[in-house]
């Protein structure tokens, strides 16, 4: 009797169980699984390609590492590398300080604070396409604002009396001359990301705790020290996000590139997002695109990883 | 008086704060670097709305001769602005709706059962945000035309949907945590089912976090090119962004319609963020800042 009901019962636990499960499996299985097909098994499969010998005729037959020997002798792959070194130390340090230094400066209701903050923040709600379509204009040689600019104030300095040939302006080439064609690149990417970084000091000012700042103050910090030393360390978390997020978006820097000069002259501006793309769809070796995109994964997760445990440590902190 | 004094150093705090400011000087770099920002974009605005002829007689920095609107038709019908407007609406429209309501469904379960997997998902979501595409491209690629689903709006709605859908999971379960838990625990008690529960209560909750994903959402879909570009081939299916690009090879030294065009594909995300500032900003600053 005792044995029949425990028997019942731990069939209603089952049930129970079971139910739960269905409730839960109900809300999970369409996002999920959407997630599982498109995402996740997508970027395993890429581990697998980059072994291969894809050329999207034939089916993808297994190489080995070649694919993976042959980028480390190839120059394209190392300028790529090397520019997308100098990409994240420019986005880690440029972006991040001009943002830093606008957030506070924005943070005490400057009047006409709304237009300022707006102004800096236009360029991240454009599309970074249509970003590389207006700055290739501004770079024209002949018909560009850029050279347009630098012509009126060679005009200026020779009125004045310099020695200066207001008309050579017109023969600098932005994307055309190797030697420039990187800053050129870069400086629209540096242009959009500088307000997205304002945006995010902005709201990391708004968590300082004015307690601290007000005994600080009574402590007498002031100015310089009072960023340097109470400021600055409070923003850390927020510090953190923004140079994993540049790391990241640097990494990703694909559009601009692609629009602007896909990766020349001479492979000056090349990076591995962009040489990945031209690889695997202009030169049909998706093998070898696979590769680099795996490179390019290796990269960023060192930086994801630093991400992650920011993360986690807010979680924990949240759960205490 | 020792009542009087604490409300007096606090109204003097205040005022000092208010006079103190912050250096002219500094107030003009900001000023001046403000506007320098908005070169790019004033600039290409007055080249759009001058001729061809106009700008290479009198060059860049000229008083217009002509104001003309002659780019902007020239765009919309000769170029097929149109047409790739539209496209770029019906892919994001629908990636954007099911996007967020999946994503809502993904939060509320994530954050109403605390069953062992809850966790693992989370972080799976967190780190599928910083994935660049490029990791997951050729076997998109490979499954839309195993689907065949190639080169059509249906590819482009699937993987923004599904790549989306990690961050808006990401950021709704973190909304959603902030909601006691024992408001849903009264509702079983009254007899609701979770499906009940979700609907009536959970996703009304949701609300003003999803208002703020979807504005970033729509101007990240909307803005999308690399998906486009792989994914779609045929130019009457294209969305604005790899349109634009296409233009770009076609009317080669024509660019004052080039820059026309640009400025019309910005305008509706120029809508969302002027409509939407105040969510747009928070949806962009939610993973940086707690709560």
């Amino acid at each position: 009797m005792a044995l029949a009901s425990r028997r019942t019962r731990s069939a209603n636990y089952q049930t129970l169980a079971l139910n739960r499960f269905l409730v839960i499996f109900s809300f999970l299985a369409v996002p999920l699984g959407l997630y599982f097909v498109w995402v996740l098994w997508p970027t395993l499969y890429t581990f697998y390609l980059s072994l291969t010998n894809w050329d999207s005729f034939t089916p993808p037959v297994f190489a080995g590492f070649e694919n993976y020997k042959n980028l480390f002798s190839d120059p394209e792959f190392q300028h790529a590398i090397l520019n997308n070194a100098i990409w994240i130390l420019v986005f880690i340090t440029v972006p991040t300080a001009a943002g830093l230094a606008l957030a506070t400066v924005l943070n005490n209701n400057l009047r006409f604070d709304r237009f300022l903050k707006v102004a800096y923040f236009l360029p991240m709600v454009i599309a970074p396409v249509i970003i590389a379509l207006i700055w290739s204009w501004i770079y024209l040689p002949q018909q560009g604002l850029l050279n347009a600019f630098i012509n009126l104030v060679l005009q200026l300095l020779k009125t004045i009396g310099f020695n200066v040939d207001p008309k050579s302006a017109y023969s600098i080439g932005w994307l055309g001359d190797p030697k420039l064609a990187l800053v050129a690149v870069m400086a629209p990417a540096v242009w959009r990301q500088t307000g997205y970084v304002m945006i995010l000091y902005l709201a990391g000012l708004k968590t300082v705790d004015s307690e601290v700042v007000e005994a600080a103050k009574v402590d007498g910090a002031t100015g310089w020290t009072m960023f340097r030393y109470v400021i600055f360390p409070m923003l850390s978390p927020v510090t953190t996000i923004v140079v994993v997020v540049s790391i990241i978006d640097s990494l990703r820097s694909f559009d601009i590139v692609n629009v602007m000069t896909k990766g020349g002259p001479v492979s000056s501006t090349e990076v591995l997002a962009n040489y990945m793309y031209v690889k695997s769809f202009d030169d049909n070796r998706l093998g070898y695109g696979a590769a680099i995109a795996v490179v390019l994964f290796g990269f960023a997760l060192i930086f994801v990883m630093m991400y992650l445990r920011q993360v986690m440590a807010q979680e924990d902190e949240g759960t205490a | 008086m020792s009542l009087a004094q604490p409300a007096q150093v606090s109204k003097v705090v205040r005022e000092k704060k208010i006079r103190k400011g912050v250096h002219p000087a500094i107030i003009f770099v900001v000023w001046f670097f403000a506007l320098l920002w908005l070169v790019p974009i004033v600039g290409a605005f007055l080249t759009a709305f001058r001729t061809f002829d106009d700008l290479n007689e009198f060059g860049l920095f000229s008083i217009p001769h002509v104001f003309t609107l002659d780019n902007f038709t020239r765009a919309w019908n000769t170029a097929n602005l149109g047409q790739f407007m539209l496209n770029s609406f019906i892919i994001t429209i629908p990636s954007l709706t099911a996007c967020v309501l999946l994503s809502s469904m993904c939060a509320y379960a994530l954050v109403r059962f605390r069953f062992g997997l809850a966790r693992p998902l989370y972080m799976m979501f967190v780190a599928g945000l910083m994935l660049p595409f490029q990791m997951l491209l050729l076997p998109v690629f490979k499954l839309s035309s195993q689907l065949h689903i190639y080169n059509t709006y249906w590819s482009l709605i699937l993987i923004h949907t599904a790549f989306q859908l990690g961050f808006c999971s990401f950021v709704l379960r973190n909304f959603m945590r902030t909601v006691p838990p024992s408001l849903f625990e009264s509702a079983v008690i009254d007899g609701a089912t979770e499906w009940v529960i979700f609907r009536r209560i959970a996703f009304p909750l949701m609300l003003p976090g999803l208002a703020a994903l979807a504005t970033l959402e729509f101007t990240w879909i909307f803005n999308d090119f690399l998906w486009a570009l792989v994914l779609i081939q045929d130019t009457h299916l294209k969305p604005v962004t790899t349109g634009l690009a296409n233009l770009r090879g076609q009317f080669t030294t024509d660019y004052p319609l080039i820059v026309a065009g640009s400025l019309v594909a910005t305008i509706p995300t120029l809508i969302v963020f002027f409509g939407l500032q105040r969510y747009f900003i928070q949806g962009l600053t939610v993973g940086a800042t707690k709560g």
